[in-house]
């Protein structure tokens, strides 16, 4: 089932078109990449998802039915790049007046804060105010106020910046944890490799249009180029044959990209018949890093002013 | 609504809890009393030292002509004093004939003596030489007297309105414009703080977590109502505390004043005939509680309302466009305080005409009506003008809120650069 449809979601700017008619599906209990690069229209996209702004035209669903930005709000959680606390206010008080703007009853809030302050080792911070904290404890603050009503739609910003090793860690944790409860969750970066460790479904969007939309196997097995690595004892330098050509060469490595059409043991037995001892043989796939530079790169990397 | 009602309980409490709030709430009627006691008691102190002054007359002409009737001054007549020895016998000062100027006389003091006390001397030897002077020419001194207080019966002021209630031109000035410099520093103030509020939420970057929970617009209305609660617990608190210690005040006060002041009210007609029998202090008692006290106060409840909110969302606006640079605030802000200012100058120039042109529209037009309305409230304007303006007012601040919640819905979301008044007015007629 998908919590959320986007269906021809369009938002025009006065010189920019940030959001040009985009549409794909969120299954629920996905954890979702949204990429792209710096000003390609995913903020603007998150702000229609989240009720900040009204499409110009393009419908949003939320769990089967039309949004509503009035009463959907509640089950969602929404974590902005552009995020900050009331700095004079006592960390407490600040959860629980969040989540009493998400609809939880005081001593519910209470409650969930308690539990959640235990599990992040913050219950001493409670009466601090939080101009007193660092930038790490406020992202982690922060992080609890987004999760904390238990919304059905938990959408992350840049989630990580600004939290050390161990910090992101726990947050990681918590995020593959809520997925397993039934949450979904819409993660936003540019960092590919935090994307290619916990989302299993991404979208590519670059000028304000989705240029790729799949699983992260799925992307991967589109663009990959038929590379194979293969690893023995020791490798002779003169090795070649028509049906692979060798990409790279070391000493115990080797990386091959195949001829279209040839098999895999076609390249085997050639080793065999060679006498080499293979210990490893794999499939190489491309990272997502390398896929969002390839698609990405040739278009102008700052984006234009336009006439609409 | 509920989430409307949670932020203004955010941003009441807040600030009611904040140390600054207590300070100047409970520390400024206690100043403005403390100076008011202290001037009193500082021009009272200064009164009750007498001067002893020397007089050294060779001719004894003033001798018989000056009476020592007055506590401030003490004259002595004493042929043995001299400009050496006068400081050893306790004068403050001593006056004697120059000689070598006929009727000449000089006052020499130890230090340089003050204004009023060369003035009290000077009067005090013109009155007794005017007398000797009435005197020689066969006038009696009586008689001149009698004559000057008859031509004061000629004219006096009813001090009545139509309604036979007394008024007094004096207390009128006094209460409009008071109360209308009130509102003018009110709307100031509670204007500025929404502003640092709203600049507040968009330099923490909080504007757009909360947006995801609220709609700006309620955002922006909770700041509002509760910071102008604020303004008014503050208001109420000035008031209850003023009048607590007005009344204590009125307790120092000699009985009699307060008997007077009661009799001046049973029967407003006995102040016309027996005026001089009255003290002052108690004819300005009697003028003061004569005014329409429920009236002023409700008016001034209504138009510190109803003036906070018109020019507070706008401040809110002003407050959403602008970045952390306070100077950007500043230059936009200059358009918002110039119909305060206004308001005002408009206020001050013609407050002593309540009835003319220049006060009839500046109490109408919303812009202006909460100060300027303030300083006819006094003089009882017609019903039907108190009326339109209030309507007027009550549409002005729906529209300005309006208005300035479509500017604050884009503006609390823009970060990098301050919007050109172009853009705003753009913002606020697009969907």
């Amino acid at each position: 089932m998908n919590i959320l449809e986007l269906q021809n979601l369009k938002k025009y700017f006065a010189t920019q078109k940030a959001v040009d008619d985009i549409s794909f599906n969120i299954a629920q209990g996905d954890i979702f990449g949204l990429l792209g690069p710096n000003g390609a229209g995913k903020t603007t996209l998150l702000r229609m998802i989240t009720g900040i702004f009204y499409p110009d035209s393009g419908e949003v669903v939320f769990n089967g039915r039309k949004f509503d930005p009035i009463n959907d709000t509640a089950y969602i959680g929404y974590m902005p790049e552009e995020r900050g606390l009331y700095k004079k206010m006592k960390i407490g008080e600040q959860a629980v007046y969040l989540a009493q703007l998400k609809g939880l009853s005081k001593a519910d809030a209470m409650s969930k804060i308690k539990a959640w302050f235990v599990k992040f080792e913050m219950e001493s911070w409670w009466n601090k105010k939080v101009e007193d904290l660092s930038k790490g404890m406020s992202q982690k603050l922060q992080f609890v106020t987004t999760v904390l009503h238990e919304p059905k739609l938990i959408i992350l910003d840049e989630p990580f910046s600004g939290l050390d090793p161990v910090n992101a860690n726990l947050i990681k944790d918590e995020i593959f944890s809520l997925a397993q409860k039934g949450s979904t969750i819409i993660f936003s970066t540019h960092r590919m490799e935090q994307v290619e460790e916990i989302c299993n479904h991404i979208v590519l969007v670059n000028k304000g249009k989705k240029i790729l939309d799949g699983t992260v196997k799925e992307v991967k097995n589109e663009f990959k180029e038929n590379m194979y690595r293969i690893g023995a004892a020791i490798l002779p330098e003169d090795l070649q044959h028509p049906a692979f050509e060798v990409i790279k060469h070391k000493p115990d490595e080797l990386l091959l990209k195949l001829a279209p059409g040839t098999k895999t043991n076609d390249v085997l037995q050639y080793f065999i018949s060679k006498n080499i001892t293979v210990n490893t043989f794999s499939e190489v796939f491309p990272s997502l890093n390398e896929i969002f530079i390839k698609l990405v790169e040739g278009t102008k990397n700052a984006r234009q002013f336009q006439e609409i | 609504m509920n989430k409307i009602w949670l932020i203004i309980k955010r941003e009441y409490v807040t600030r009611v809890r904040n140390k600054t709030f207590l300070l100047s709430t409970f520390l400024l009627p206690l100043m403005i009393v403390l100076f008011i006691a202290g001037s009193i008691f500082l021009s009272v102190k200064s009164e009750e030292k007498s001067k002893r002054i020397a007089f050294a007359d060779s001719s004894e002409f003033f001798k018989p002509l000056l009476r020592n009737d007055s506590s401030k001054l003490n004259f002595v007549f004493d042929k043995t004093i001299d400009t050496v020895n006068y400081t050893k016998k306790g004068f403050d000062g001593f006056v004697y004939l120059d000689d070598s100027a006929n009727h000449h006389f000089v006052l020499r003091t130890p230090k340089a003596a003050s204004m009023s006390t060369i003035s009290s001397i000077e009067s005090k030897l013109n009155e007794a030489y005017q007398n000797y002077q009435l005197q020689k020419s066969g006038i009696d001194k009586a008689y001149l007297d009698s004559l000057r207080k008859a031509s004061s019966r000629y004219f006096s002021v009813d001090n009545k309105g139509d309604d036979d209630k007394i008024v007094n031109a004096g207390v009128n000035y006094a209460v409009g414009f008071g109360s209308g410099i009130l509102i003018y520093i009110t709307m100031f103030i509670f204007g500025a703080m929404v502003m640092r509020g709203v600049m507040e939420e968009k330099t923490n970057r909080i504007a757009e977590v909360m947006v995801s929970s609220v709609k700006p617009f309620q955002l922006m209305l909770g700041k509002i109502l509760g910071i102008g609660a604020v303004g008014l617990t503050q208001l109420l608190l000035w008031i209850i505390l003023m009048s607590a210690l007005s009344l204590v005040a009125t307790a120092f006060l000699p009985a009699d004043i307060m008997s007077q002041v009661q009799q001046i009210q049973n029967n407003p007609a006995v102040v016309n005939n027996n005026a001089a029998q009255f003290n002052e202090a108690a004819k300005l008692m009697a003028n003061v509680s004569s005014l329409n006290w429920p009236l002023i106060i409700g008016c001034f409840i209504f138009y510190f309302i109803g003036g906070y909110l018109f020019y507070s969302s706008l401040f809110a606006a002003v407050g959403s466009v602008v970045n952390e640079d306070p100077q950007e605030a500043q230059s936009l802000m200059l358009p918002i305080m110039m119909p305060i200012i206004f308001g005002f100058i408009i206020l001050s120039s013609n407050l002593n005409t309540p009835d003319n042109d220049a006060m009839f529209w500046g109490s109408m037009i919303p812009f202006t009506s909460p100060i300027v309305m303030m300083g006819r409230i006094s003089t009882s304007p017609p019903w039907w003008q108190l009326a339109l303006s209030m309507v007027l007012l009550i549409g002005g601040f729906l529209f300005t809120t309006w208005m300035a919640g479509k500017i604050y819905r884009t503006g609390i979301l823009m970060y990098g650069k301050k919007a050109s008044w172009k853009e705003m007015i753009k913002w606020t007629f697009r969907k």
